[in-house]
Order: structure tokens, then sequence, then C-alpha cells
């Protein structure tokens, strides 16, 4: 079985940045994954690559097994991208447009699935309003419909709920997770790392051109972030215990392991004669990871 | 069942401009036939070109006028509209050839071309006796003139970043060409440097081929008129194939 997508040393620069330098990525089929990095770190030019809108310099790029310069129909036939730019042709209502965008791809019966579709992004009654009249969350999820008219097996989306309201969100993600679960492969770049957390099993994160960290979601968050016992105390920590933690904006946090280590932690805390005002419990999350990850020096490819 | 994208592309193209035809038919052909108006008014009995009466002689050229004009606004128009809007990447993203790419956009180029000539063709024939010498002549030329005229829009419509340079292209190469073209008078009637320099502009042998359909009389001979302007459809084309084909401006 070939990789649902296949990226390898690929590298790509505009004038005097390198927007890609020697990026490694595979993309399993049926997985959820999630392309993370801080804005300006190469994810739109990596997805532009992969759909054939920007030409790397070096590297070779697959989408199903096939490559994406060589044999770029069936390549482009396998993707369905949804870009990061809010874009539309005010020319045309929703169902024009999907029918339009079904045409470009050679299929011209495609009524029941644009309607499965128009249903599913919660798009039904606006599907003969023309494109210009509709709000910014209705256009982005017509993108997301245009994307996926050709019933395409690796579906990328590029920041797709970038200024979307929480109820789309949750319909976007519900469609999305059941598109997974019929088996399609689905790359998601956001800046939404809660998002992230939840959805993708496997995360790259890019920093400058570069895959800086790669791995499963729950191993980046054993290995870049812990547990917490966070509080906030009346009085100063005695040395002895301040060194374990670290303390900002008033409030202390104790990294820890084990659940049993909080029970020892409260007790040295007692013992030091500290009144505690306020507590809670940090769990390990992708913020944390992302911030770690992007301050560290390059690791290069983390395996 | 799977077609290629080409005649989704095709389509799409033209419905573009037929979607709002009242800008890109109606008003190309009230501007041709206020041309006819004035012109003939101040000419008409003073100028008679081939023995035929200024009017009669006119027509045609504005006809094919039109069918330049348009075909070239339609191309250029519709790319760099695309391209400001960002929505180009809706064509960018199917499995289209750079060759299907071309062929749309110019064919329907051709239509909107055909379509505004016909209806400048209609408005204005009632206005003076029209003879129909050598029909194959003005389809030959309409058609070939509309697919230059596409496919420098293409180039242009790629080439332009912004509105204001696809105005330039077209305020200073191709308005310069259509009207220095003999669309409002013989070249013969020019001074012999004009008319030299006629003689190098493609867009005269375009007019001159396609007058020559209705009068069966023209400047120059329509068989070196079909070649020049053959020549100059085969250069382009490949021109263009070649800037599609490397991505200029659209696959970075
Ligand atoms: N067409 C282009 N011409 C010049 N530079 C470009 C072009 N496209 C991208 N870049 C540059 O390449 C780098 C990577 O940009 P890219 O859009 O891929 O980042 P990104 O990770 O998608 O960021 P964001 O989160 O803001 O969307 C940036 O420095 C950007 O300025
Ligand atoms: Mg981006």
């Amino acid at each position: 079985m070939s990789a649902a997508i296949r990226i390898q040393q690929v590298s790509k620069r505009f004038g005097s940045t390198q927007a890609l330098d020697r990026v490694d990525l595979e993309v399993q089929q049926g997985e959820f994954f999630g392309l993370l990095g801080p804005n300006g770190a190469g994810k739109t030019t990596l997805i532009s690559a992969l759909a054939g809108l920007v030409r790397a310099d070096s590297g070779s790029l697959t989408v199903m097994g096939h490559d994406v310069q060589g044999d770029y129909r069936a390549a482009r036939r396998h993707l369905g991208v949804v870009p990061q730019e809010l874009v539309f042709d005010p020319f045309f209502t929703v169902r024009e447009s999907l029918k339009i965008q079904s045409g470009y791809f050679g299929i011209s019966d495609n009524d029941s699935w644009i309607d499965e579709i128009l249903e599913n992004l919660g798009l039904a009654s606006k599907a003969n309003a023309n494109m210009r009249m509709l709000s910014g969350g209705m256009k982005r999820r017509v993108l997301v419909a245009q994307a996926l008219v050709h019933r395409p097996p690796v579906i990328v989306l590029d920041e797709p709920t970038a200024g979307v309201d929480v109820e789309l969100r949750q319909t976007l993600w519900a469609f999305i997770r059941r598109l997974n679960e019929a088996g399609h492969t689905i790359v998601l770049t956001t800046h939404y790392l809660e998002e992230a957390e939840n959805l993708c099993t496997r995360i790259a994160m890019l920093k400058a051109g570069r895959v800086v960290a790669l791995d499963t979601t729950a191993n980046l968050l054993r290995r870049f972030s812990v547990h917490a016992l966070r509080l906030r105390t009346g009085g100063a920590l005695p040395a002895e215990l301040a060194r374990d933690g670290a303390e900002s904006g008033g409030w202390w946090s104790f990294p820890f392991d084990g659940f049993d280590q909080v029970e020892t932690l409260l007790a040295r805390i007692r013992a030091a004669g500290c009144r505690i005002d306020d507590l809670e419990i940090g769990k390990p999350d992708l913020e944390e990871v992302f911030v770690r990850v992007m301050q560290g020096p390059p690791q290069g490819q983390a395996n | 069942m799977r077609h290629s994208g080409f005649s989704t592309l095709l389509y799409k193209e033209v419905l573009r401009f037929w979607k709002v035809a009242s800008q890109t038919v109606a008003a190309p052909v009230l501007t041709a036939l206020l041309y006819l108006l004035i012109f003939s008014h101040v000419l008409e009995g003073h100028v008679k070109v081939h023995g035929v009466a200024y009017t009669a002689f006119l027509i045609p050229g504005l006809v094919m006028m039109s069918v330049l004009q348009n075909a070239f606004a339609n191309s250029s128009s519709s790319l760099i509209q695309s391209k400001v809007t960002g929505n180009i990447v809706f064509v960018l993203l199917p499995p289209i050839s750079y060759l299907e790419f071309f062929l749309a956009y110019v064919l329907a180029s051709v239509v909107r071309g055909v379509v505004v000539g016909t209806g400048v063709l209609l408005a204005t024939f009632w206005f003076a006796p029209l003879t129909f010498a050598e029909p194959w002549w003005i389809l030959v030329f309409a058609l070939m003139g509309g697919a230059i005229l596409g496919s420098l829009g293409v180039i242009a419509g790629i080439w332009a970043d912004k509105f204001d340079q696809l105005a330039a292209f077209q305020n200073f190469l191709i308005m310069p060409l259509t009207f220095l073209s003999g669309v409002f008078y013989s070249i013969n009637s020019l001074p012999p440097f004009w008319q030299q320099v006629s003689h190098w502009n493609p867009v005269f042998y375009m007019i001159d081929g396609f007058r020559h359909g209705f009068f069966g009389v023209s400047d120059a001979s329509p068989w070196l008129s079909l070649a020049v302007v053959g020549a100059c459809l085969a250069l382009l084309t490949v021109f263009t194939l070649n800037l599609l084909k490397r991505g200029y401006k659209l696959r970075a």
C-alpha cells in the first residue's frame, strides 16, 4: 500500500526566503495528520507544492503513489485541498460553483454527492445563493465543499477554521471525522492547538521550513509536556520546595509524573507551613509542546 | 462518468461573460454602432473605397474590430480577475493540462468575439448594402483573428499582476494595432510611409482578409493575409503554450 503522501527532501526558495528546507514527511493512508508551525513556517508552501500550485526546487512529492509533477493528473484526482485564503468566484451560485468544480475533475453526474456535502456542511439552504451574498463563514464552507466534490482519498485543509464560528467548527470537524472514519486521509493545519490535539493522531511541526518535530500526538505530549500541580500560596515557599517548581504570575508550578506524587507535594507544602489559596492540576497540552519545540534548537528530523 | 475538465472550463468561461452580457456583448455592440453613425455621417458621400460606398466599407471593419477587441478582453479580464481574487486556484488544482487550459480560454474568447461581431453585424448591416462575396474568408479570418487576440489576452492576463498593467497592455498595444489597421480607411489612401508601416501590422491583414470576404476585393491578397495571420497564430500559440507549460506566474 502506497503512502497517502510522501514528501522527500523537498526544498523551496522564494528570493532570499528558504520557505522549505529539505522536508521529509510521510503520511499513511487513513491517518488524521496535523501540520503545525508559526506564521511563515512553510505550511502553505508545502501544501501548495503537493497541489502543484508551487514547484519545488528539489525533492519529490507523491499523492497515493502518484508524482505531483510527472503524474499530475492522477495526483490531483486523489487530492482535495481547502486553500487558506478565502477565495470564491462571484459569478456563480453555490451549486453552480460545485458543479463546475466537479466538471473540472471530469465528473458530470455528481448531484447526489453535492447534495450530501451541502447537507453535511449546513449549506443546503444556501445552495442557490450567489457566492457574493454569503457571509465569510459560509464562503469557507463552500471552499471545503469544493475540495470534496471529486471524493478525494486525501484531503488537505489549510486553516479551515480561521475566522469561523463555534457551530461551523463542530459541524466541520464532525463531517471531516466521518470522512476519516470512512477511510479518507486528512491533513490539517491550524493555529488552534487544542483542535489539533483533539483531532490529529500524528503531528509534524515546521519551523522556518524545517521539520523540527514529528511524532504521534501522544508521544509529543509525553515527551514535551507533563502534568503539573499549579498553586498559589500565602507567603513565600521555602527554598527547598521552590527548587522543584517554577513561579510565574504568582502561580507555582510543580511538574509530576504520577498522581501519587501529588500527595507528597501537598504534604511537603503543609509541613512548610504555607497556606494554599488556589490550586489546580495542569494537564499536558499541545500548546506547551509547541512552545518548547519552537524555542528549542532545530533538532532535525525527530523519530 | 469521467470526461476532460476542458469542456467544463470552456463552458464556465462562456457562462462567465454571458451572465453579464449587457457589459460584455451589448455595450461593445452599442459602441460599434456609435462609431458607424458618426463616421458614416461625416464621410459618406466623400469617400469611396474599392468602389464601395464608405458606410458599407466601414461595417466589416467595425465588425472585425469588435471581434478582436472582445476576444482579447475576454481571456485577459477573466484571468486577471481570477488572479487578483485568487479563485484561479479552482482551475489550477484539478487535473487540467496546460493545453486544455489554453484551448478553453482561447475558444471562449473566440466565442465572445464571434457573438459580439454577429451582434455588430446585425445592428449595422441595414445601414448600407452589404454583400457576402466570399463568405469563407469571413469565417476564417474571424475565427483566426479571435484566436490570436484571445491568445494575446491569455498572455496579458497571466503577465499582468494588476488591472492597470492590463490596461497599459490594452492601451499601448491592442488599441493602436486595431485602430491603425484600416478599420476606418483603406491603407491605399495613406501616404507611402504609413502604407509601409501598416504592412507590418498583423491586424491589418486580419481586417483586410475579413473584408475581402464581403466585397471580393481588398488591399492585399487574401492568401497573403491568410499566410500572415496563420503564421501569427502559430507563433503566439507556441509562445503561450510555453508560458503555460513553465507555469509562468501561475505555478510559482
Ligand atoms: N509566492 C511567494 N513569494 C515570496 N515569498 C513567499 C511566497 N509564498 C510564501 N512565501 C514566503 O515563504 C515563507 C513560508 O510561507 P507560508 O505561507 O508557507 O507559511 P505558513 O506556514 O503557511 O504561514 P501561515 O501560518 O501564516 O499561513 C514565508 O516567509 C513567506 O513570506
Ligand atoms: Mg499558511
